[in-house]
């Protein structure tokens, strides 16, 4: 065992594990504001999350096409894609829980979910057969902006990118953003009525039908940012691609305490950091007995034992328990 | 209460009506009858490029070469089946192949991994299966009687990469990747023994699952940094992994298998593995002399070139149809029996090379490459150099 290599590679791992933890982080407030509100998880979710990156890479393949994608300026470009991802995402979610879950709000709860599940197929395949008669492919490449991949070397090992820094800002933003939204405003006052309790909110004089769909609409926002941001960080997307990001992130929210926004995402970055960790340490602590495909085992576990002793998440005291 | 008996009659006549209804067409059908030649191939989802290409490749030999068992009166029928390049559907689709009388012989798969249990199902009926790509050693291995390959084997190509890594490249570390499939850690761990075999330091054997993020994995490659990486699996992993090596400054040249082999690559990972070396059974038809007036009729009837392994697939359509025309000499309906044992039989002087089957199944000779990526250009990947042309005998059962 190189015990050199394990403390040189460090930083790296810990920025690696950063950037995929605040992408989860992002994903999850979508699961657990939802949540918070309506105590029901919106498996479509993770497809939301898609729909913002495939809006992106629309955008990215149009400027080049016309050829205009040299001229301008790359942060322009990139707040672009991500005011495109956003508004594409946050409006799909909307129409979601307008079709899909807002006629079933009164059934018993199982029945939204079996719903939320047949909205993530749906979507799913939608967008392949979108993506198939338009561009006629099933794996899209964002176009690399060269002005991303300029790196900084540290060290010999570690580097960091324009592109990592971006991820991390943007997605730092979007959650102090959100944070002010919820405690600072009125808005963000009657979202928590509503999770507190919908009948009295109502009695107060809050549209809770309008205040659902905002808690998707910006569920949903985060979602697309997230989508933008992993299509420019990772590069190849396609329709299946939301899937296993969103489970990681549903169970990151599960992990911060499911419903608590602060627990979102420090749940998410907590589960992106035990990734990365595992996927880079686990060969080199076990002499390549256990490779990095163990990662996503080793992470579970993690999880279950930090569930056995706190059952409702690392953030998750606040969580009311139902009869 | 009565009346349910009467209702309970009615579902029924109606249901055995319409069991009936195609028994009838098919008879109307019957001249000499049908055969049917099934392919298997990806022609949904991230592989679906050469899983295409298969296709049509199988597509253009029955279009050029049905005409000696329609002038007997058979009717000859393409069912292209869609594995998706997996193996449980890839089995799904065995069931209803062998359920299909009329289907006499199948050309697939494009994945080893979807072959191997697949072929377990042909073997039920002894249905023939002629692969145009299937390199993984176990394909033909188990010594069933109805699997024939027109390509070369994993347990040749990984050495011939290893041989190409020391001789070559003068490699004297190198960190193997793959996508634990059966194909992708078969040729990867081939490779890997004769590697080390040949003094090539192993620095590091991981296998992953991961589509689009793979920075933790490249992190301890590139503190490693070992002269040469091998991927061992298919191009749609490959691509966003080589991509994302070299934005992290991995400088490690990259080698990898025939599953590498498909212009998507170029699409997906662009100038990253410009310069990529990768061995393969197939290459790009202009490799082969033969094989000039295929690409041409294939780009004119397809619009698109071929996809390396297309000429595999017409070569393995020709294999079925010449073996067909065998059993059905003087007008005889060919049976399942008859054609797996007349498969056996063919020697045909192909657009890839001549093909003759040895006991198990291999071709005696097969071709392997060693290429390299020119240009990130996919349309000018069938203009990518061949740094070695070997022709190999199959090796020998121990």
């Amino acid at each position: 065992m190189d015990f050199q290599l394990l403390v040189d590679i460090f930083p790296q791992v810990l920025l690696d594990g950063l950037i995929l933890g605040f992408m989860y982080a992002l994903i999850a407030l979508g699961y657990t504001m939802v949540y918070g509100v309506l105590e029901f998880i919106n498996f479509a979710h993770s497809e939301i999350f898609i729909v913002g990156a495939f809006a992106g890479v629309e955008i990215l393949l149009g400027l080049k096409g016309a050829g205009w994608l040299d001229g301008l300026p790359w942060p322009l470009v990139l707040l672009l894609l991500l005011l495109a991802g956003m508004a594409v995402s946050g409006l799909l979610a909307v129409t979601v829980e307008r079709i899909a879950y807002r006629p079933l709000r009164s059934a018993p709860r199982l029945i939204p979910l079996i719903s939320a599940i047949g909205v993530s197929f749906f979507l799913q395949d939608l967008i392949r057969l979108v993506e198939s008669i338009w561009r006629n492919a099933f794996n899209l490449v964002y176009p690399t902006l060269d002005a991303l991949n300029l790196r900084f070397e540290l060290t010999e090992t570690i580097d960091v990118s324009v592109k990592s820094i971006v991820v991390i800002v943007a997605a730092l933003g979007m959650l102090w953003v959100l944070h002010l939204l919820v405690n600072r405003t009125k808005i963000g006052t009657a979202i928590r009525a509503v999770a507190e309790d919908q009948a009295a909110a109502s009695l107060m004089g809050i549209d809770v039908n309008r205040i659902i769909s905002l808690t998707f609409f910006i569920g949903g926002v985060m979602g697309g940012a997230a989508g933008v941001l992993f299509g420019v960080q990772y590069g190849l997307i396609n329709p299946y691609s939301g899937f296993i990001p969103g489970l990681k992130a549903f169970t990151a929210a599960v992990l911060g305490g499911i419903g608590n926004i602060p627990g979102a995402m420090l749940g998410g970055i907590v589960l992106g950091l035990l990734e990365a960790f595992a996927a880079s340490y686990l060969s080199l602590l076990t002499g390549g007995a256990f490779g990095a495909e163990y990662k996503d085992i080793f992470a579970f576990s993690v999880l279950i034992l930090i569930l056995i002793f706190r059952p409702k998440g690392l953030l998750g005291e606040i969580v009311r328990e139902r009869a | 209460m009565n009346r349910y008996p009467v209702r309970l009659a009615l579902v029924l006549a109606v249901i055995l009506g319409l069991a009936a209804l195609p028994a009838a067409s098919n008879l109307d059908a019957q001249g000499k009858g049908t055969i049917k030649i099934a392919s298997q191939s990806p022609l949904s989802g991230g592989q679906a490029a050469l899983g295409e290409g298969i296709k049509l490749g199988v597509q253009l030999a029955l279009e050029k070469l049905k005409g000696g068992l329609e002038k007997r009166g058979f009717k000859v029928e393409l069912v292209p089946f869609d594995d998706q390049a997996k193996p449980d559907v890839g089995v799904a689709n065995a069931k209803n192949i062998i359920a299909d009388k009329d289907i006499m012989v199948i050309i697939g798969h494009l994945n080893s991994g979807v072959a191997i249990p697949s072929s377990e199902v042909y073997k039920e009926v002894n249905l023939a299966m002629v692969s145009p790509a299937n390199t993984a050693p176990d394909v033909t291995d188990r010594g069933y009687k109805n699997i024939f390959r027109v390509c070369g084997r994993d347990d040749v190509q990984g050495p011939v990469g290893a041989e190409f890594a020391k001789g070559t490249l003068k490699a004297r570390s190198v960190y193997i990747i793959h996508d634990k499939t059966t194909y992708g850690q078969g040729v990867a761990e081939f490779f890997k023994a004769d590697a080390e075999k040949k003094g090539i330091k192993v620095l590091g054997f991981d296998g992953t699952e991961e589509k689009s993020n793979f920075d933790p994995i490249i992190t301890p490659i590139k503190a490693k940094n070992p002269d040469l990486i091998y991927f061992g699996g298919i191009y749609e992993q490959a691509g966003p992994f080589f991509k994302q090596a070299r934005e992290k400054g991995v400088k490690s040249k990259f080698l990898g298998p025939d599953g590498l082999d498909s212009s998507d690559l170029a699409r997906i990972a662009g100038k990253a593995v410009v310069g990529m070396y990768y061995t393969s059974v197939a290459g790009p038809a202009s490799l082969y002399p033969q094989a000039k007036q295929f690409a041409q009729d294939f780009k004119r009837k397809f619009g698109r070139n071929p996809e390396p392994f297309a000429a595999q697939a017409y070569d393995a359509t020709a294999i079925a149809i010449k073996a067909l025309e065998a059993v059905t000499k003087g007008g005889k309906a060919p049976t399942r029996d008859a054609v797996t044992s007349a498969v056996r039989d063919v020697k045909y002087a192909g657009i890839t090379g001549t093909v003759e089957f040895d006991d198990k199944g291999d071709p005696k000779k097969a071709v392997y490459l060693v290429l390299q990526v020119g240009s990130e250009d996919p349309a000018k990947w069938n203009d990518n150099k061949a740094a070695r042309i070997l022709t190999i005998a199959a090796p020998r059962k121990k």
